[in-house]
């Protein structure tokens, strides 16, 4: 596999080759769009991006946990965790796209 | 929060772009994300989260219906990871 990492900066690239924008505007709004759904997660709402998938939060109770090291208990507070749910589309096309690697 | 929000939003926050232009921005940023993760790419948004690919192995699986057992084939699945400044944030550590 071609274990190549992209970043924001090729979010950025994408959106300047789609639109006409500059390199900087661009990184901005692709900035803006991460915030956005940050925000609307931190408030506990669902973030569902329709063909893309759902991000979604959930609240953990407090349980006991164990130092596997020492094998001492300690305590793991009440949390919440993000999810996120692949819609079938991505799915589907990733594993077409990585089919027998 | 759904899509067609998120870009109103964008939207209302750049009113010297067209709405269809912040629709495109919008889906070329997650259009480039499925593209990545299809070419076994990953893709890294410091302080969101990770996108990436993991590889299921083929297994033997059974119809709950029938009980009949199935051979699975191997595959890809995408998988997400938050990032930790947005864990934090969920957990109210603001920084």
């Amino acid at each position: 596999m071609a274990a190549k990492t992209l970043t924001r900066m090729d979010l950025s690239e994408a959106v300047f080759r789609e639109v006409g924008l500059s390199r900087n505007e661009s990184s901005q709004l692709v900035e803006r769009v991460l915030e956005m759904m940050s925000d609307a997660l931190v408030d506990g709402e669902q973030v569902k991006i329709s063909s893309f998938g759902t991000f979604s939060v959930r609240s953990k109770t407090a349980r006991v946990g164990r130092n596997p090291k020492t094998g001492e208990e300690v305590p793991i507070s009440p949390r919440r965790v993000m999810t996120f749910r692949p819609s079938h589309l991505m799915k589907d096309r990733v594993a077409a796209g990585n089919r027998g690697q | 929060m759904i899509r067609s929000e998120l870009i109103q939003k964008l939207s209302d926050e750049n009113p010297h772009l067209y709405q269809r232009d912040v629709e495109r921005i919008v889906n070329a940023i997650f259009e480039e994300i499925i593209d990545a993760l299809s070419s076994g790419n990953r893709v890294e948004l410091r302080g969101f989260g990770a996108f990436s690919v993991k590889k299921r192995d083929a297994r033997v699986g059974r119809n709950p219906r029938t009980g009949e057992s199935v051979s699975v084939e191997e595959k890809h699945v995408p998988f997400f990871k938050a990032g930790k400044l947005l864990r934090d944030r969920l957990n109210g550590q603001e920084s």
